[in-house]
This record gives structure tokens, C-alpha cells and sequence, in this order.
């Protein structure tokens, strides 16, 4: 059902039925950049940015309008000679962090990066607790 | 030396056999706010309280000027409305930003990904409460303000300075809201 | 009356579950020993019963009885048989009927043939499963009425989402949900042992087939799962960490823990309560999962199921049942001694090294899916991804692997690594190498672990064959070699396809030819084609891999009538070093038509492995479900002889 439902939201999402524009995609919605250097630094950002209609797919997964000019604008501004990182710290300060799903350590997600560490910390504990008693 | 197989055992302690509840518990905690928070989805602009960025947009149809950044920060609030002529709660809204400009309210339109001839018919259809209307084929304003689907409405200060964001159609009963942040900006 | 029919079968069936719980209760007590006798009966015919009303409700569908509520609004007259009868759980109230048909036959299933364990212990177990049945039961009857009826009855259905009318839903949710649902006997059996205080070796034997059963559907539902969203989405992507692949994946890697504890338990007494504490978290992770998706409280606005009603009452569920198991755990696992003791360097160590590691994988995976519902409380937005959990899950999945392909030369209780030392020195070397010369030729971080690891694991996963005679090992080995041996084919075809996929986007004329990386594409012709329930525009594109014999693929934009919705079905062609991948899009301004392309090396390795890691279950299955018969034939033997001798 898993994999069902996430089908059928996506398509919810991405395709609000009947209202669409009709203006041709933006110039690099579909298409790509020129440099396949540039384009791939665009495409690894595009793969990390969430598509805001959607919800739950990034930009480069998706038919929905919104997401293709985002595409434009990443590829644009890469193109343009901008860093990947500095256009998601734009899109960040217009959306918060919820446009990047690549989390960043602050004082709200620090648990997120701190528990994996902890958990770690344990396992190394627990494996040094047993070597140790080996050889005591 | 010990025996390395008897001397590994490590016997777990009694508090730890309680932990698995203690974090269900707390995942429990975690999801009963899930389920009980307000529906409430929408991603919020972030930019609220911040300068408008640098844009400059083309006029959108023949008879209303398209506008700059510079255009917005004239000493008088300011409406910047984000439309579509292919947009049905657009078209839901428009009453509202009728009655806002008579009672007294700049507005600034941007339609999204549009046509010329459909922006025109939208507004011969609708009514035209824009004084100036650019035209943003590529959403690059959304990005630039957190704007993140149409309808959207910004309340702008003087100064250029974005005091109030409203997601989705303005129904009648949001008119007076807008209103007043308007006056707020004004203050 | 079918419907009736149906409805009839679940109440009663749901009372049989309060029979079969009130009599396995009773029968654990001294008093009540002979009502003990009727709970596995009363087991078997409550999953006749489920059947039956799936059955009922599977016909319903297939005659698109409009009348009923569920099939007007989810099917439609015009639909191909196959959706119609598919469509039976294609959505909540039908899969939620699966899901409690599943729960019955395995509870069945187990009572019809599980001969091994004490009769206390049984019945402690066949009791947990009924307490659990009921709250679906419940949950079915009072809250998603699968049978409801609609009065007047519609004139038309509303249809299947047309995303979903493609095979990949006949086989990904039934196989998913005995997956999911299967664990349930393993945490029954966990309720049962902590009852009785009976975990041993003949525990775990007993609990084995179960869960080595449930996971092999786990595995296959994944995988299947995966590959449907690649080719139906449209972007070539496989697994996105979406909160719902994630729901599905968490009670696999339990699970997957699982079986290799159950394996130590089974041969050599140790894990005790590790063990149990699995089998209890493994069904919680499935039950965990169901209802993060059906809340919709992770996926926001549209997702479909949301409820927050039917998410208050699936959270009850879990409330009383995990809660009520995980209590249980913290009264009696104190009582359940670890059992037998092991060296760090030894088969056991390095198991109970693996289910470390893949508990605290679970672990992430399981913080990163519901931080943002945390981030939330605290009154912001996050989103948690790829960029996270790709990286956070290697730290734990890497050294889990390596380990993987020492363990299983290692010997029981007690062993050196300076004894095994030549044997891993081979695959070690490859690793290295491998690593070193994609390093060397740019290839990103992860995909060069990726690679490095697949390689030294391919060799590795072999070596327990080594100076065996092939014929005369044993299923339950080979099962474990073809297993790991797919682990290393998975993870070699997802590391390609990170590293070396090409993508191309553009815009043709009919006539106009494209190349994508060793192919070259031409556009041949865009023609209009008509389905049973779509129309599409159809490109057909004519494609050359390395000058070699032109192939067609034909990929459409489809639009469905009921209900109006586009979607793209894209043109797959397999050879055996990749998949080229075809997708039509829109057609431009200026008459050239939107295609997006792309040559993914290997890529198909990700779903082979996947197969052959649920093959090697089925092997192991196989192996011990015959060497349990031999043990049991021999044992009517002895008894027979026995018997003859004392006449």
C-alpha cells in the first residue's frame, strides 16, 4: 500500500487537475545547461530542493509547474556563475528550511545530528565494554 | 587470564528493559500533537518583516504600467498581489480586491505564467483593481519573496518592507484583516 | 447480498477473535485447561472467515456493484478487469480488509501447523493474536466499513486514480501486506514467550519460518514497491526517503535484525530477550508505519486516507497494542536470562554486531521521518532527505556490511580474526582496489563505498562455500550465500546508478535524432493511440545502442476519463549493462516535442539483488521448514516402532 499511496499523492500533487497555465515551460524547466560541469552541480541542488506544491518530491522529480521554474531558476543562476550553496541560502531565507532537504546543524535541528553521534558513542561503549572484559 | 567466553557476558540492566516503552511513549506524545494541530499546511514566507528584494518586472497587459522594487516603497502601504488568469481562486478573489481599492487600497498585481490576451480577459471578466500590473512568467518573484503558489497577497509599507503575507483567495471575511495590517504598515 | 454476506463473515469472524482470546486466557489458567482445546479450531475458521470476506468484497468489485459505497467511489464500469479486481485494495477500507484477511490466515496457519512449542505457549500466542486481530477488527467495522452500502446506488464510479491502474498494484500491496501483517505471528509468538517465560532454542526454532516467511514478502513488496514508483513516476528515481518508503522500510530492517538474532537463538540459546524485544518491535514498526501514512500526519494535504479520526483510532491500536507488549517486555524480560554467553570474535558477535547496527539504521531512519512533525511542535518547518539520510545511513550500513562478509566465516561461540585472516584477504584486496580506481576516476564519495564494498562483498558472500562440497551443503547456507551475495548485486547497481547515469532533456522534431551517452535516439513518429479506459499521444522512437540493431520504444502521455488525470508512462528498454529510460512529454511552441532520457548502467541490479536477497529467505525457508519435517517424520517413526515392539 506504501508505495500506492505515495503514487497517488504524487499525482494529487503535482497535477492540480484542471486548472493549469498555458505558458510553454520556463527556457530551463526541461532543458539543460550547456556546461555538463554546470549542469551537474545544478542537478545535485535540484535533487536537494523541495518542490513547494508538491510536498513531498524535490524539484527535480517533478511535472509541477512551480517546480519547473525553480528548475529555471537554479539552472539560470548556476549558469550565471552563482554557487549551488549560495542559491539555497537565498531560497532559505524566502522559505526557511523547509525548502532544503538537506538539514543544516542549528539549535532546532541539532538532535538530528547529535542522536546518530550518541548512538555511536553507545555502540562503541557497549563493544569496549566487552573487549575490555576479555581481556581483564 | 580469563575465560575470554564467560567474561563477555554483559548483563542488561533492569532500567534499560523499560526504555523502549519510555521512547514509544514519547513517540505517542509526538504523534498525539501531530493528529491534534491546527490543518494548517501551508509553507509561510520567511521574509515577513524584511526589505522587498531587487526585482523589476515587465508590464503584463498594454494599459497598466509593470513596476520595480523602487516602485513599491512610495511612504503609502501597498497591496502586491500575486494572480493568474488560469487561477480559479483568482478569480474567487477578485471581488475583494475591488472592494479593497475602493476603499482606498494600492494594489500591485503580478500574473504568473500568463498571457497577455488571457490576462486581459481575466480582467475585462473580473474587474481591474491593479495599478500596475508586471508580468512573471518564470515564479521568479515567488522565490524572491517565499511565495510559494497563487493566490498570494503581500501587504507592503512604505518603505518597501514586507509587513503581511496572506496565502490563498481573499474570501469577504478576510477584507477587514487586510485592512488593518494595511493600516499597521501605515502607521 | 454479497455485501451482507461479506459484512456477516467480519462480525463474525471478530467475535470468533473475542471467543479465541476469552478461551486462551481461560485455558492458561488450571481451571480452564479444556477450553485451551478449542482455540486453535476457533483460530482456523476466523480465517476462513476473513477470506471469505475478501472474497466478498473482491466480487463486489469485480461486478462494479455499484450499490455499495467503496466500489462507487473507487472503480468504475469502464475499468479493465484487472484494476477491477486489483482496485479490491487499492484503497483504505479494501486494504485494510486485506490487511485483517492476512492477520487471520496467518493466525490460521499457525494453529494449524506450529506442533513445536509447549501447548501453554501456544496458547498464550494464539491469544495475543486474536487481542491484536480485534482492534483491526474494530477498527475495520466501526471506522472503514468496507461494506457499506449507498442508497440510491450510484449511476457511475468515480474510478481508480489512474496512477494506480498499472500491474505493479496486483503484486506490490498484497505481497507488502503479508509482509507487514506476517510479523504479527512473531510478535504473538514474543506476547506468548513473555507470558510463559519459554524462550529457548525450540522458541526460536518455532518462530523462525514465520519470520523468515514474512520477510521474504517484506523484501519482494520493497522491491517491487520501488521498482513501480521508477518506472510510473517518470524520473527515474527509485527511493526518495519519502516518509512512506520509509514506513515500509523500517519494519524490514527490524525484521531483517530479527532473523539473524532468531538464528542465534535457535542454534546456540543467546539473545534471549533481544530476540523477543524484536519480535515485538518488528510488527510495531509495521503497525508504526500504516499509521503514519493513513494519520496523514507526515505527508500533508492530499495524501489519500487522511483521516485524523481514523488516525485517532489506529493510534489506540497502538497504544494498547505495543505499548501493552513493550509493559509487558519490562515486566518479564527481566526474568528471560540472556542465555548462553559468546566472545566478541565469534558468529554470534558478529551478529549481534549486525543487529546493532541495523537497529540503530532503524533508528535514524525512524528520527529523520518524524523530525520534522518535531520540528514542528517547535514551531518550525524542516525537511529531512536524501542529503540526510544518504550519508547517515552509511555510517551504520558500512560497517555493518564489511562485517557481513567476515561473520558468517567466523566460527560459533569463540573464534580468532588472525584464523580467518587469509580467507578475507582476497575480497579485502578487491575492495580496496575497486575503491581506489573509482576514487581515482572522480566518482563521488558514497558511490564509491558503494562500489568498493559490492565488490569485496561479492567475493565474500561466496567464501562460506569454500572447501564444502557443493552438493552436499545445505539449503539454510545456501539461503544465507545467495542473500548476502544479493545484498552486494543491489548495492553495486545503486552505486552505478548514482555515479554513471546520463540524463538527457530535449526537444525533437519528428526525423530528429539525439544521442544519450552509448545510445543514439531517433524520434520517429508521434502518433495517437487509444486504451480501454485512456486516450495518449504515443512517440515512438527508434534507439542504437553503440551503432548496433535499431529497437523501439514508446513511451505516451496518457490522459484517463474517470477520473480526469494525465499521467506518463514511460518506455523502458533492458539490456544486460542497463536500462535506457524514455519519457514524453509536453510538445514545445515551436512543434518540438519534450523528451527526457536517460541511460542508467546496472540499474536493473538493484531489483535482481532485491530478488535474489528474498530468494536466499525462500532457500533458507525451504531448507528448514524439510529439515523440521525429517525431525518430525523420524519422530512418528520412533513412535511407531515403539509401539510395535511393546505389542
Amino acid at each position: 500500500m506504501i508505495r500506492v499511496l505515495l503514487l497517488a499523492l504524487a499525482t494529487l500533487l503535482a497535477l492540480p487537475a484542471t486548472a493549469q497555465d498555458k505558458l510553454p515551460p520556463a527556457p530551463y524547466a526541461y532543458r539543460q545547461l550547456a556546461d555538463p560541469a554546470q549542469e551537474a552541480k545544478a542537478h545535485a541542488l535540484m535533487q536537494t530542493l523541495r518542490c513547494l506544491q508538491c510536498q513531498g518530491q524535490s524539484i527535480a522529480d517533478s511535472d509541477a509547474p512551480i517546480a519547473g521554474d525553480m528548475r529555471h531558476q537554479v539552472r539560470a543562476r548556476i549558469e550565471a556563475g552563482e554557487e549551488p550553496e549560495a542559491i539555497r541560502q537565498q531560497l532559505i531565507e524566502s522559505y526557511g528550511d523547509y525548502v532544503s532537504y538537506a538539514p543544516v546543524v542549528n539549535k532546532l535541528t541539532w538532535p538530528l545530528f547529535a542522536i546518530p553521534v550518541l548512538l555511536l558513542v553507545v555502540i562503541a561503549l557497549v563493544l569496549r565494554r566487552r573487549l575490555t572484559a576479555r581481556s581483564a | 587470564m580469563s575465560d575470554p567466553v564467560t567474561s563477555a557476558q554483559v548483563k542488561t540492566a533492569r532500567w534499560a528493559l523499560w526504555l523502549p516503552l519510555v521512547l514509544f511513549g514519547a513517540f505517542v506524545v509526538l504523534v498525539l500533537f501531530g493528529l491534534l494541530r491546527p490543518a494548517e499546511r501551508e509553507v509561510r514566507s520567511k521574509m515577513i518583516g524584511k526589505p522587498l528584494p531587487e526585482f523589476s518586472l515587465q508590464p503584463a497587459i498594454a494599459d497598466r504600467p509593470g513596476f520595480a522594487r523602487a516602485d513599491m516603497a512610495t511612504g503609502q502601504p501597498r497591496l502586491l498581489n500575486i494572480f493568474a488568469s488560469w487561477c480559479i481562486p483568482c478569480a474567487v478573489e477578485a471581488p475583494q480586491l475591488l472592494a479593497l481599492k475602493q476603499a482606498g487600497v494600492q494594489i500591485d498585481g503580478v500574473a504568473i505564467r500568463d498571457k497577455r490576451e488571457d490576462v486581459e480577459a481575466f480582467l475585462a471578466r473580473h474587474g481591474n483593481p491593479f495599478a500596475r500590473i508586471g508580468a512573471d512568467n518564470v515564479s521568479a518573484i515567488q522565490f524572491a519573496i517565499g511565495s510559494s503558489g497563487v493566490p498570494e497577497s503581500f501587504v507592503i509599507d512604505g518603505k518597501g518592507v514586507i509587513r503581511y503575507q496572506h496565502i490563498g483567495e481573499i474570501r469577504p471575511e478576510h477584507v477587514p484583516v487586510i485592512l488593518e495590517k494595511l493600516q499597521e504598515a501605515g502607521r | 447480498m454479497i455485501a451482507e454476506f461479506g459484512l456477516a463473515a467480519l462480525w463474525l469472524a471478530a467475535a470468533l477473535a473475542a471467543l479465541q482470546l476469552l478461551a486462551g486466557v481461560l485455558g492458561l489458567t488450571a481451571r480452564g485447561a479444556e477450553l485451551g482445546q478449542i482455540v486453535r479450531p476457533l483460530a482456523v475458521v476466523q480465517g476462513v472467515l476473513t477470506l471469505l470476506s475478501f472474497l466478498a468484497l473482491m466480487v463486489l468489485f469485480w461486478q462494479t456493484d455499484l450499490s455499495v459505497k467503496l466500489v462507487a467511489m473507487n472503480s468504475h464500469s469502464a475499468k479493465p478487469l484487472l484494476y477491477k479486481l486489483a482496485g479490491t485494495w487499492g484503497n483504505h477500507e479494501g486494504s485494510m480488509l486485506l490487511w485483517v484477511m492476512v492477520m487471520g490466515l496467518a493466525g490460521s496457519f499457525v494453529a494449524l501447523v506450529e506442533r513445536r512449542l509447549p501447548e501453554p505457549t501456544m496458547l498464550a500466542t494464539l491469544a495475543g493474536q486474536a487481542f491484536v486481530s480485534l482492534g483491526f477488527y474494530a477498527f475495520l467495522l466501526f471506522s472503514s466499513n468496507p461494506f457499506e452500502r449507498l442508497n440510491p446506488a450510484a449511476p457511475e464510479g468515480q474510478g481508480l486514480n489512474p496512477l494506480l491502474q498499472d500491474p505493479g498494484l496486483a503484486f506490490h500491496p498484497p505481497t507488502l501486506y503479508i509482509g507487514y501483517v506476517g510479523l504479527s505471528v512473531a510478535f504473538s509468538f514474543a506476547i506468548g514467550a513473555l507470558v510463559t517465560r519459554e524462550v529457548g532454542p525450540a522458541f526460536a526454532r518455532a518462530m523462525r519460518p514465520w519470520v523468515l516467511g514474512s520477510w521474504i514478502f517484506l523484501t519482494l513488496g520493497i522491491v517491487a514497491g520501488s521498482y513501480w514508483a521508477y518506472y510510473e513516476l517518470g524520473w527515474g528515481g527509485w527511493w526518495f526517503w519519502d516518509p512512506v518508503e520509509n514506513a515500509s522500510l523500517m519494519p524490514w530492517l527490524a525484521a531483517t535484525a530479527l532473523l539473524h538474532s532468531v538464528s542465534v537463538l535457535a542454534a546456540r540459546n543467546a539473545l534471549r530477550a533481544w530476540t523477543v524485544m524484536l519480535g515485538v518491535v518488528a510488527f510495531s514498526m509495521s503497525m508504526v508505519g500504516t499509521f503514519l501514512v493513513r494519520s496523514g500526519i507526515l505527508t500533508s494535504v492530499h495524501a489519500f486516507a487522511v483521516d485524523p479520526e481514523r488516525g485517532s483510532f489506529i493510534l489506540a491500536l497502538l497504544l494498547i497494542n505495543i505499548g501493552g507488549a513493550l509493559a509487558l517486555f519490562g515486566l518479564r524480560a527481566g526474568t528471560v536470562t540472556e542465555g548462553e554467553r559468546f566472545a566478541l570474535t565469534s558468529r554470534e558477535g558478529a551478529l549481534v554486531f549486525n543487529n546493532v547496527l541495523l537497529s540503530a539504521t532503524l533508528g535514524i531512519v525512524l528520527l529523520g521521518t518524524l523530525y520534522p512533525l518535531l520540528a514542528e511542535a517547535l514551531g518550525a518547518q524542516v525537511s529531512v532527505g536524501p542529503p540526510y539520510f544518504n550519508p547517515m545511513s552509511a555510517v551504520f550500513v558500512v560497517p555493518m556490511l564489511v562485517v557481513m562478509g567476515i561473520g558468517p566465516l567466523l566460527r560459533w561461540r569463540r573464534d580468532s580474526l588472525a584464523r580467518v585472516r587469509w580467507s578475507v584477504i582476497v575480497p579485502l584486496a578487491l575492495m580496496l582496489l575497486t575503491g581506489a580506481a573509482f576514487a581515482l576516476k572522480g566518482v563521488a564519495v558514497l558511490p564509491v563505498l558503494g562500489m568498493a564494498l559490492a565488490a569485496g562483498l561479492v567475493v565474500a558472500s561466496l567464501l562460506p562455500l569454500r572447501g564444502r562440497k557443493l552438493r552436499q551443503v545445505k539449503l539454510p547456507l545456501w539461503g544465507m550465500v545467495v542473500a548476502h551475495f544479493g545484498v552486494a548485486v543491489a548495492l553495486f547497481g545503486m552505486a552505478c546508478d548514482s555515479a554513471y547515469t546520463t540524463e538527457k532533456l530535449v526537444a525533437l522534431r519528428e526525423g530528429e535524432t539525439v544521442a544519450v551517452g552509448p545510445w543514439q535516439i531517433d524520434l520517429v513518429a508521434i502518433e495517437p493511440v487509444a486504451g480501454p479506459n485512456w486516450t495518449a499521444l504515443q512517440a515512438t522512437l527508434s534507439a542504437r545502442y553503440d551503432g548496433g540493431s535499431a529497437v523501439k520504444l514508446q513511451p505516451q502521455a496518457r490522459s484517463f476519463w474517470t477520473p480526469p488525470q494525465q499521467t506518463s508512462e514511460s518506455a523502458l528498454e533492458t539490456r544486460w549493462n542497463g536500462q535506457l529510460y524514455a519519457v514524453l512529454g509536453e510538445r514545445a511552441e515551436d512543434g518540438r516535442w519534450q523528451l527526457r532520457l536517460w541511460w542508467k548502467p546496472f540499474v536493473t541490479l538493484i531489483w535482481y539483488g532485491g530478488v535474489l536477497i528474498a530468494l536466499g529467505g525462500l532457500l533458507a525457508l525451504l531448507g528448514r521448514v524439510a529439515s523440521d519435517l525429517r525431525r518430525f517424520i523420524a519422530r512418528d517413526k520412533i513412535a511407531y516402532r515403539k509401539s510395535r515392539q511393546g505389542r
